[in-house]
């Protein structure tokens, strides 16, 4: 799969250095998400996790998107991470290797997943060609703030209720009763 | 840079991500592979919003943010509800839903 | 002409915002600390309604002075367009009086004053909190608030001692505070608040004794029907916002929740009479709902399940009216949209008329006083909405005032009769009768409102009624005419049906002093059927009454410890007052437009009806801009004619912000009619009285048993129509039911059974091949199809496993081929 991305890269033609920290924040994190979905260790799959998402964030911040990259660092790395090392060690899960992780019909998984990203791909190659994104100056967040509190608020309004919904949801449902 | 290259890693992710929900048998991984497919559409969106040059991708990529963390939230508690009644959180066990 | 702040203006009228926000306040209070009053929290409610009732007579007398005002200072500029206006709406399908036209006629526009605050903005996009105060604002104003002040003062006795004392008074207070916010709403926003607010006090309010099961399911279908409703409010006010707010930017430099900017939307002209006409009919069902229209009117008769003040309160001046009430108000959005104008056929009038006459019928088949009183109310909620159908709006908005008062009296009557009459028995045939000797007050002033309620001369109901008559007829449509002749018959007989079996003949159970001994042995109280009886806990009674003992004026109240068997009489002097002076009002509430008695009489068309003058634009532009805390004033009237308004549109630059309405002339013998077809009623259903219930006549008596067609009738009346069946059964039972089991037969029997035939079938036809080539055929061969047979069976089974990930794959695989089918065929 990471062949893919070389020979994207390579067609690109030059190597600012952009497109060589892409590459490289690229491939480590598909190898990252490979061990997510491969380690036989669930512990390992979270650190592991820990990767992708830094990764994602390291290409907002390729993409000039900077407070949304912040933002992930904040909530996932921070937040999210420290939610699902809780979620594991609650759940008792042994923490040295773990056999069974995978259920028995886990090699449908291959083909389809494989379908996916032939047909995405397809697309995505099909669609963009051979665009070039323009260099671009980081996003000022002022922009941001302004699209929440003016044309997105009122679905910010709703997405604050969500987070309401779900915190009192979760303590429902996990509490002891 | 390529418009594709954001494009192309997202759908690697993804296509991770989907075969992590597929081929998982615990709870926990499978919401971890959740988030990998998330993270890709996030990313998606970023990408978008950096080619069309607006600012509404990176908007809703902050609400995917904010829903996926309440995702995240209540998908425990649930993990934690089921650990908590069938001593177990493999999913292949949980087929009360069978026709 | 003159500048639009040369109309006196006051502080009562720029300061009516006040008059909800005291009994907001004082909910408050009580709900905060009224436990611990000497009064537990009464006195709080009912200070809060004196000083509402004060503040809207300061109102009414300040807006009546600018009305003269205005009417002075235009007749001083040389008395405007008068002349020449007779006949300027001819040429439409039906016939207009030469008065019909006759509002623009000299009387200038009176400018509402409205005033609002901004408390959020949003993309351009106000939301405010304000005032709208015209005619019909200060009218429903005085009314609400007079009203709720006589409920709770007869509330201080009917339940004291009462569980839940201090929530009671606390969620009256509230209920007539959310009324009073509507009827002041300045924008839809706001009125919805105030709708919502009622719906949840009367939800509190009819479930005030919940611990009875009847109880709590009454206020739930009260709940949930109006909820049906409410959803055409929201819808509605989504339609008309978003068909008027461009209008409202451009034009007026308002938005489209200002009711103002509505109306001026609605009569402009430039409105679709697509959104117009769907923006119309879902504020309507929003009315249907919440004024207990037919087919919605069900949740009424129920919500008798309340305490009585609580069903007087809601069905005289809050609550039911608030649906008739935002018709009135938002009149030109109806005008427009239903074409009530060209004197169409519309939905309002029809369901109006429908409504008037089922439920009269209704009325006459039930045994408990409360529920003939409810059928009642919708009967005549049914006038009010044909009187708005038919373009008669002060006659509708003239019978909301009337009917308040005299609808108000019967019900506390009926509660001062279940009070001390019989034994909180609401059953007419069981527990009543010849009250009318030992209540003689309370008789006396159900007297005098039914006889209003009926439609005698000189009492209330008759103006009204009459004049609600008189102009549908005017308008062109006879054929609801006659239906409303046949409505104001049936009214009158039923009532006088209520009357005889409550306040004459016989004496019977309760009335005749038999004490349900037995029943009270065999079933602690709150046992009893909540729909006949209150299930006043006696013990609570009695504790609750120690503690306000002590600060009781009520000289009667001694005798009240042990008033749960007592043989009938007259109530106290709390119950007393507000009934004699509800029926005082009801007496002489209709000689404030008097139509018979010439034109000084008719005090309501003056000051309530808005005057169909057109605005000058510019003005309006300026006027109606607001920012926060900014009292916003409209309007100099133009010199240009109003006569149109309604009918066409504006002339460029002005708009338009009421129909002009057309009245009809009184005509005595139209009046006879009414009057003779009214006596008839109640000298007919006299005798019928008489001779079924007191005389038992052989003819008469179980004749709903032995004729056939009498008992069809009977049984069709008393289901009420099967519609309680009709949504219980057939549409939750009906529809909801067979979704749910026909989701789950296809999933037990389609799906899984195509899946286990399918593997069963490959199975057997491995089986087939096993069994008939095996023998012939090289083994290994035979084994291996029959295995993969087998297996393609085996694989197919596990698809309905139950599994998540199974699932997922099935999703995201069929999402791959689906997309992989798109792109083939669209390359």
């Amino acid at each position: 799969m990471s062949g893919t991305i070389a020979t994207v890269l390579a067609a690109d033609g030059i190597n600012v250095a952009k497109n060589v920290g892409f590459g490289i924040i690229a491939f480590a994190m598909i190898f990252a998400a490979l061990c997510v979905v491969a380690t036989k260790n669930v512990v390992h799959a979270a650190l592991w996790l820990v990767v992708v998402l830094g990764g994602v964030a390291a290409q907002y911040i390729l993409a000039a998107a900077e407070f949304v990259a912040i933002s992930q660092v904040l909530v996932y790395i921070g937040a999210v991470t420290v939610l699902f090392l809780f979620g594991i060690m609650l759940t008792r899960a042994r923490i040295g290797t773990d056999i069974g992780l995978f259920n028995s019909g886990w090699a449908l998984g291959i083909p389809v997943a494989a379908l996916l990203l032939g047909v995405v791909g397809w697309a995505v190659l099909d669609y963009t060609g051979d665009d070039v994104i323009a260099n671009q100056a980081p996003t000022p967040t002022v922009l941001l703030s302004d699209a929440y509190l003016g044309p997105y608020l009122v679905p910010f309004l709703a997405l604050s209720f969500v987070l309401l919904a779900a915190a009192i949801g979760a303590i429902v449902i996990a509490r002891k009763d | 840079m390529l418009a594709a290259n954001f494009l192309l890693l997202s759908a690697v992710l993804f296509s991770i991500g989907v075969f992590g929900v597929l081929a998982r048998r615990n709870a926990v991984l499978v919401l971890m592979s959740v988030e990998l497919v998330l993270a890709a559409v996030m990313l998606n969106l970023v990408a978008f919003s950096t080619i069309v040059g607006t600012i509404d991708g990176q908007v809703f990529t902050l609400f995917v943010i904010g829903v996926a963390a309440a995702e995240v939230g209540v998908g425990l508690a649930m993990v934690l509800m089921v650990y908590r009644n069938r001593r177990s959180i493999s999913l292949d066990e949980l087929s009360e839903m069978k026709g | 002409m003159f500048a639009a702040d040369a109309l006196p203006t006051g502080w009562f009228l720029e300061n009516a915002w006040l008059i909800p926000v005291v009994p907001a306040i004082a909910f408050a209070l009580i709900i905060g600390v009224g436990k611990r009053l000497p009064y537990r929290g009464s006195e709080v409610g009912i200070a809060s309604m004196v000083v509402s009732l004060f503040l809207s007579i300061g109102a009414v007398v300040q807006w009546m002075q600018r009305v003269n005002a205005a009417d002075g200072a235009h007749a001083a500029a040389g008395g405007g367009t008068g002349g020449g206006v007779a006949g300027t709406v001819e040429g439409f399908a039906r016939t207009v009086f030469p008065t019909a036209a006759g509002n623009g006629n000299g009387e200038p526009y009176v400018e509402p004053v409205i005033r609002s605050w901004v408390w959020w903005q949003n993309a351009g996009l106000e939301f405010g909190l304000g005032q709208h105060i015209d005619g019909l604002a200060v009218l429903m104003l005085v009314l609400v608030a007079g009203i709720s002040l006589l409920v709770q003062i007869f509330s201080l006795d009917y339940v004291r001692g009462d569980r839940r004392y201090t929530h009671f008074f606390a969620a009256l207070t509230l209920f007539s505070a959310g009324m009073l916010i509507m009827v002041l709403a300045e924008n839809m926003v706001q009125l919805i608040l105030g709708w919502e607010i009622m719906g949840l006090c009367s939800f509190m309010l009819i479930g005030h004794w919940w611990e009875d099961k009847a109880n709590s399911r009454a206020a739930l279908k009260a709940f949930f029907t109006v909820r049906v409703g409410d959803i055409g409010l929201l819808v509605g006010t989504a339609i008309v916002f978003f068909g008027a707010n461009q209008w409202a930017v451009d034009n007026l430099d308002s938005n489209g929740f200002s009711i103002q900017a509505i109306s001026a939307w609605a009569l402009s002209g430039d409105a679709s009479s697509l959104v117009l006409m769907w923006g119309a009919v879902a504020l309507f069902i929003a009315c249907i709902g919440k004024s207990g229209q037919f087919p919605l009117h069900t949740w009424l008769p129920d919500a008798m399940a309340g305490p009585t003040p609580v069903s007087s309160l809601l069905h005289s001046s809050t609550m039911v009216v608030a649906g008739v009430f935002l018709v009135a108000r938002l009149y030109p959005v109806f005008w427009e949209g239903l074409a009530i104008g060209p004197g169409g056929l519309n939905v309002i009038a029809i369901i109006g008329a429908i409504t008037l006459v089922i439920a009269a019928l209704l009325a006459f088949v039930q045994n408990d006083i409360k529920k003939v009183l409810a059928y009642s109310t919708v009967s005549q909620l049914g006038f009010m909405m044909l009187g708005l159908g038919t373009g008669a709006w002060l006659p509708a908005v003239f019978h909301i005032f009337t009917h308040a008062f005299f609808k108000c009296c019967l019900f506390l009557c009926a509660g001062s009769v279940s009070h001390s009459g019989s034994h909180h028995s609401f059953d007419m045939k069981k527990d009543m009768g010849g009250l009318a000797k030992k209540m003689p007050i309370t008789a006396g002033a159900w007297i005098v409102s039914m006889l209003a309620l009926a439609g005698v001369f000189p009492l209330s109901g008759f103006f009204s009624k009459d004049e609600i008559i008189a102009n549908v007829g005017a308008n062109g449509y006879t054929t609801f005419m006659w239906v409303a002749f046949g409505g104001a018959f049936m009214t009158a007989a039923y009532m006088v049906r209520a009357t005889y079996l409550t306040f004459f003949g016989e004496p019977r159970g309760a009335a005749a002093a038999e004490h349900h001994e037995a029943d009270h042995e065999l079933q602690p109280a709150g046992g009893v059927d909540a729909h006949t009886e209150e299930p006043h806990d006696e013990a609570m009674v009695a504790a609750g009454h120690g503690l306000d003992v002590s600060g009781d004026p009520d000289p009667h109240a001694d005798d009240h410890l042990h008033g749960a068997h007592h043989p009938p009489r007259e109530s106290g002097p709390l119950i007393l007052v507000p009934v004699c002076i509800l029926a005082f009002l009801a007496a002489v509430a209709g000689f404030t437009n008097a139509v018979p008695f010439g034109e000084s009489w008719e005090v309501l068309k003056k000051y309530v009806e808005p005057r169909a003058e057109v605005v000058d634009l510019a003005d309006a532009r300026m006027a109606i801009a607001g920012g926060p805390g900014e009292a916003m004033q409209l309007v100099a009237p133009s010199a240009a004619a109003a006569d149109a308004c309604g009918f066409d549109a504006p002339p460029d630059g002005a708009v338009c912000l009421f129909p002009a309405v057309a009245h009809a002339p009184f005509s005595w013998a139209k009046g006879f009619l009414a009057l003779g077809i009214v006596g008839a009623g109640l000298v007919s259903s006299w005798f019928m009285c008489v001779a079924l219930y007191t005389r038992r006549d052989r003819r008469l008596v179980g004749l709903t048993e032995r004729f056939a067609p009498a008992r069809w009738g009977y049984q069709f009346l008393w289901n009420k129509y099967y519609l309680d069946h009709l949504y219980e059964k057939v549409i939750v039972h009906g529809i909801a039911h067979p979704i749910a089991n026909a989701a789950y037969w296809v999933n037990q029997k389609v799906i899984d059974r195509t899946v286990d035939e399918s593997g069963r079938q490959t199975r057997r036809a491995g089986e087939f091949v096993y069994r008939n080539i095996d023998q012939r055929v090289v083994d290994g061969a035979v084994n291996a199809s029959g295995t993969a047979a087998s297996g393609t069976g085996q694989l197919l089974r596990p698809i309905q496993s139950g599994k998540v990930n199974q699932y997922g794959a099935l999703i995201f695989g069929a999402a791959a081929v689906a997309a992989i089918v798109l792109v083939i065929v669209n390359v």
